[in-house]
């Protein structure tokens, strides 16, 4: 077992592409990562609606999902940008900011749990290109394939830069490495690095404002087979507006994992 | 490092940089002038234009966290009593549910077919984790009335 985390599902995963659930369980059996299940999660909590509307609270309830991998001695790891962008980006501010920490430590509580320390965040994609490795994954590929790719990486597996450092937020590179490690090609296209449209409670409010930017970003990808997300929220809003089919990351590494489409929630092979 | 909104200089990078911009008449740079004037409409549907994609942030010259200024005015606005109501809806599902997107019969059925446990293990299975985050929200007012 090369590392066991904290499973965080979130919502969009468990409640509306449980197929993508499935994959990324696949995968991490395949690629011998643990994944303890943390009975009892809520939403992250939502980083566009709970917070914008209340910081307090959007702190308090992240730190009670924070304290459920702490009571595991584990790390958590998430599926999904906007979790990741609630859980990365409270447990940093609770790592340099004792007064939040206070916060959130009194709040706990007062629901009978406690945060000794604060886990790290990983989002899966980090974990397969920063530690896992892409060596190790080629190891493991054994069918590999041969699609066209458009690679969306989504705003908040890069931003806040302060919260994430790692990459260059700007010209990323490591998801398109981490695409082609399945032998799949990553096509340039122009607006590569834009914005889904959905997230900051623009799709829920606004939907029509929110397909709009999301079809700037489609109609701009040429000589791709599939796009591929790293993020639920992402997936469902190119799914809404793309002319191929849109793949999340676990699906096609699955099925270069050796994984059949049903073994990864496909309908058919890519 | 980060500097305060008054030492924007209206070079207009944000504007230029914000997805919401290049579809609708969302002008960032006005947000933070009009912010520093004291003037923000907080009734003005377009705060709620922002992606929170970070761009404006992450590109600003004088290093102003603009991203979380606009989140600071949707929090004046949500307690003034102006949020939009889908989102009332969402913080409605959180305290019914603990999540934002619950789960639904159709999705449910789809789990046990692909060989996953029919509700995730997450509040959906566990009422007695569902009443601490139900706790939390109350403790901060939201009743989900």
């Amino acid at each position: 077992m090369s590392k066991t985390f904290s499973f965080f599902l979130g919502c969009l995963i468990p409640n509306r592409f449980p197929e993508l659930e499935k994959a990324s369980r696949f995968v991490c059996d395949a690629l011998d990562i643990g994944l303890e299940e943390m009975e009892g999660a809520s939403c992250c909590p939502a980083p566009g609606v709970i917070k914008s509307f209340d910081k307090t609270l959007w702190y308090k309830v992240a730190g009670r999902n924070l304290s459920l991998a702490a009571a595991q001695g584990n790390d958590i790891l998430v599926l999904c940008n906007g979790c990741y962008g609630t859980l990365k980006d409270v447990s940093m501010v609770l790592r340099e900011d004792e007064g939040k920490l206070g916060m959130v430590r009194d709040s706990l509580s007062t629901i009978g749990r406690t945060l000794p320390y604060v886990p790290d965040v990983v989002h899966i994609v980090e974990h397969l290109c920063f530690d896992y490795g892409f060596e190790e994954i080629r190891k493991r590929v054994t069918s590999p394939l041969s699609a066209n790719v458009a690679v969306h990486y989504g705003c908040h597996l890069l931003k806040p830069a302060r919260y994430r450092g790692f990459t260059s937020f700007e010209d990323p590179t490591f998801f398109d490495e981490l695409v082609e490690t399945t032998g799949a090609r990553s096509v340039p296209y122009l607006e590569k690095n834009s914005c889904c449209g959905a997230g900051g409670a623009v799709r829920s409010g606004l939907k029509d404002l929110s397909l709009d930017i999301a079809r700037k970003k489609a109609a701009s990808i040429k000589g791709a087979d599939c796009i591929v997300t790293p993020c639920p929220f992402c997936h469902m809003q190119l799914m809404e507006v793309s002319e191929i089919p849109v793949i999340y990351i676990t699906q096609l590494l699955g099925l270069a994992l050796g994984g059949t489409p049903e073994d990864v929630g496909m309908e058919g092979p890519l | 490092m980060t500097n305060s909104i008054y030492s924007c200089m209206k070079c207009g990078t944000c504007t230029g940089a914000c997805p919401s911009g290049r579809v609708v008449a969302f002008r960032t740079r006005k947000i933070v002038e009009d912010h520093c004037n004291g003037e923000i409409d907080l009734g003005d549907e377009s705060l709620w234009y922002c992606t929170t994609c970070y761009n404006c942030m992450e590109r600003c010259p004088r290093h102003i966290d603009i991203t979380d200024d606009i989140l600071g005015l949707r929090e004046q606005a949500y307690r003034a009593g102006k949020a939009l109501s889908p989102h009332l809806k969402v913080l409605g599902y959180l305290h019914k549910t603990g999540h934002a997107v619950p789960i639904n019969e159709k999705v449910a059925d789809k789990r046990a077919s692909l060989g996953l446990s029919r509700l995730p293990p997450t509040t959906h299975s566990y009422e007695d984790a569902l009443e601490e985050v139900r706790r939390i929200l109350e403790g901060e007012g939201v009743s989900g009335e």
